[in-house]
């Protein structure tokens, strides 16, 4: 079973248990993605709201950073101006590899209800730095930001066993349109 | 409502700030209209009078005339002073206009420190130029922004720092033509 | 702190905080310059989230402003839809041929959904602050409570955050079936929630040391500075819109105005960061109570009626075309004071000019002035004790 020439490390058991290793590590930076708290406008109270205890999407190992050296993932959420998209960058540019960015909201997709008639708003952020995973919404809900971050997981998991990044974004599927905060039928108006 | 009959107003200080005319809008609110060189003095008395009282500067702005279907067309920038008064619950409109080409408008920081910011505003989206203002400097757009937004005349820009205005496949005709209005 | 902390060494050293900075709510920059603990100065610096809303004032019709009006004050939005909502009304009845006709029923539902948000408003804000000077638990609790609200609200028009609710001439929906009997079933375990909250945060002494006697404005300075709402009653000034220049049915409610009056005792000073947190728990238990008188208020729904909320009104629609010439100037008490907006018309179906005036932007403009001489450490308890929402600022 054993090579004689192979170096150690390399024998096919070791192999297996190498990458085994690797499933576990990316198992667990799948479940503890640190986010930056980053939040400009409308969306980012709904970000807050996910944070809070009803979604509360700490149990999905996302604790806020205040730094972006600390975080993997940037969720930016709400309107990205002209002015403020350099400070997007900026901040990106000190998260350190491999880092993920979810785009939350129409805005910072394209530049929502500000696209055609503003003149200060940055028509989406993916001018600036690439993104991962679009999430429609004005403002998604907290249940959409879930779901673009399971997805997000998909991709931190191939990542880290492979090695690959898948290059095209995700974007989140519309909702189907539920009544009510806990999906209840439509009362009958009497 | 609360706003002050312009006339009486206008009769009292006319001695002082004999520039000053009680007119109403189209829609029959009523304002006080005064030159520019008046405009400190009057907005002074006005706080201190002791039965007007003026103590708050409850919004100071601005529109742009240009083109607006008046009686009598001008292409002026309209400043607006909305007084408030805490001790006589009043309020009450002062307009002043400033020339297009040389925008200059006295400050009236020195009155109500309110103003220091509401005239940053309206330097920065009407390039209106307040003389003597302790701090004029764009405060919504950065600094080195062409042009003043909220002008009726004012043409978007297509790219800032070389970004595109636009996302792929939007053009510009997708944008509203203000220059038609 | 002793002494030599607090005496100043000549050397000063500048500070950059935000506009990525979790306490700013937003995208709020400050430059502080600092000489050891002791600020010096400081420079707000805005428009990182200046997404010229008065600019598209200007470009889309009367009634397609009202989203954005969301967009203006979100944490408030049903206080943001009324405040224009009310300006444009007000515009059309300088008229008499094209007064629009308010329906009672959604008068009272507006005062309703708008103190509703008012107490939500409120919850994020104490919240935050409490958040800002490192309490994060209570803020949890505000969020919890908010989620009730928003579950209302979801019910009522389908959205959490950016509601679109109120409409030129009445509201969108008529409220769901069952919804007084929630909403009074919310009030009732919100008060129990609330004594909680308050034994957690209000009475707590680590938390009232902090805020007592930082940044006291004075009575003179709140009005002559431009402050509006809570921060202004904060610094003693006994003045609410909803009280003195009635609006909607409020003059029927007899609206009780909380006023600073120097809360936190011996070392506080009226009108400091405790003060201006305590008036709005205040406000939280008047809405409350307001809640509950426009819910006694509601007019049963007529059989017949056909519109009994004024929703889209036909007519209003087609004033909405031709609105009479000239300005108005409406002025609302928002949960961050003051919103008025100042509208120009030129008789076409686009407004001339919108001008939204709020609460936020004035109190910025006092922060330089107050921060001068306090602890680098209360920069953010100040900002927190303000309750500043930047897109109110920036627009
Ligand atoms: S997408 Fe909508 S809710 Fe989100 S920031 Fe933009 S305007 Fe606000």
């Amino acid at each position: 079973m054993a090579d004689p020439q192979c170096r150690p490390g390399n024998a096919s058991h070791e192999q297996i248990h190498l990458t085994a290793v690797d499933e576990f590590l990316a198992w667990g930076k799948e479940h503890s993605l640190f986010y930056l708290l980053f939040a400009t406008a409308c969306c980012g109270i709904e970000l807050m709201q996910a944070g809070g205890p009803r979604y509360d999407i700490d149990r999905l190992g996302m604790i806020p950073r205040a730094t972006p050296r600390q975080a993997d993932l940037m969720i930016v959420a709400g309107t990205i101006t002209h002015k403020m998209a350099e400070r997007v960058k900026l901040l990106w540019d000190q998260m350190t590899e491999p880092r993920w960015v979810v785009s939350m909201g129409s805005c910072a997709n394209s530049g929502g209800p500000f696209s055609k008639w503003s003149y200060s708003v940055l028509n989406g952020i993916d001018k600036y730095v690439p993104v991962d995973v679009y999430i429609p919404g004005c403002p998604p809900r907290p249940e959409a930001l879930i779901d673009g971050v399971m997805a997000l997981r998909e991709r931190v998991r191939l990542y880290r066993t492979t090695g690959q990044r898948t290059k095209t974004p995700h974007v989140v599927a519309g909702i189907e349109p539920a009544f009510g905060a806990h999906h209840e039928k439509p009362e009958q108006k009497t | 409502m609360t706003a002050l009959a312009a006339e009486p107003v206008a009769a009292r200080m006319r001695q002082r700030t004999p520039s000053i005319e009680a007119r109403t809008t189209e829609n029959g609110q009523p304002f006080l209209f005064v030159a520019p060189a008046d405009l400190v003095l009057l907005l002074t008395l006005l706080r201190d009078d002791e039965d007007l009282r003026f103590d708050a500067l409850m919004d100071l702005t601005a529109y742009d005339l240009l083109k607006y279907p008046a009686k009598a067309p001008s292409d002026a920038i309209c400043a607006v002073w909305l007084l408030w008064s805490h001790v006589h619950r009043h309020e009450l409109m002062v307009q002043t206009h400033a020339a297009r080409s040389d925008c200059r408008l006295p400050t009236t920081s020195g009155v109500w420190p309110a103003a220091i910011y509401f005239e940053r505003e309206v330097f920065d989206l009407y390039g209106v130029h307040f003389d003597g203002h302790p701090d004029l400097r764009r405060i919504m757009c950065p600094q080195d922004w062409v042009g003043h937004p909220l002008r009726k005349d004012y043409v978007y820009p297509a790219t800032y720092h070389g970004v595109s205005h636009l996302r792929d496949g939007q053009h510009f005709e997708s944008q509203p033509a203000r220059e038609a209005r | 702190m002793t002494v030599e902390a607090t005496t100043p060494s000549g050397e000063t050293m500048q500070l950059s905080m935000g506009p990525h900075h979790p306490a700013t709510h937003g995208v709020l920059r400050i430059v502080v310059e600092s000489d050891g603990e002791i600020v010096q100065n400081c420079t707000p610096d805005h428009g990182y989230l200046h997404r010229s809303i008065e600019k598209i004032g200007e470009c889309v019709e009367w009634p397609m402003f009202v989203p954005y009006t969301d967009r203006v004050d979100y944490v408030c939005a049903m206080n943001a839809n009324l405040a224009y909502c009310l300006a444009v009304e007000r515009l059309l009845a300088t008229d008499p041929a094209t007064t629009v006709v308010v329906p009672r029923r959604a008068e009272v539902i507006r005062v309703l959904v708008a103190e509703l948000n008012r107490i939500s408003s409120h919850l994020i804000a104490v919240g935050a602050m409490a958040m800002d000077v490192g309490a994060y638990t209570p803020f949890l609790h505000g969020i919890a409570q908010r989620e009730l609200v928003n579950d209302i609200f979801e019910k009522l028009c389908g959205q959490r955050l950016t509601y679109n609710y109120v409409t030129i001439g009445g509201v969108a929906f008529d409220l769901h079936h069952g919804a007084g009997d929630e909403i009074a079933r919310f009030l009732d375990q919100f008060e129990r929630e609330m004594v909680r909250f308050n034994r957690l945060l209000t009475t707590n002494a680590i938390f009232r040391d902090r805020c007592a006697g930082v940044a006291a404005v004075t009575r003179d300075e709140a009005i002559e500075w431009g402050l509006v709402g809570p921060n202004l009653r904060g610094s003693g000034v006994d003045f609410d819109l909803r009280r003195d220049v009635p609006y909607g049915v409020y003059g029927e409610l007899g609206v009780r105005v909380p006023v600073g009056q120097c809360f936190a005792g011996r070392r506080g000073r009226q009108g400091d960061c405790y003060d201006r947190y305590v008036v709005r728990l205040l406000e939280i238990n008047e809405s409350v109570r307001l809640c509950r008188e426009a819910l006694k208020l509601l007019p049963p729904k007529a059989e017949k009626e056909t519109d009994p909320i004024g929703g889209w009104q036909a007519d209003v629609t087609k004033q909405l075309k031709k609105p009479p010439k000239g300005s108005v100037h409406c002025r609302t008490e928002a949960p961050r004071g003051e919103m008025g907006y100042f509208l120009v018309s030129d008789g076409t179906k686009t407004p001339w000019r919108v001008r939204v005036r709020t609460g936020s932007f004035s109190a910025s403009g006092i922060f330089h002035k107050v921060m001068r001489g306090t602890f680098l450490a209360d920069v953010v308890a100040i900002i927190g004790s303000f309750d500043v929402v930047v897109p109110e600022i920036d627009r």
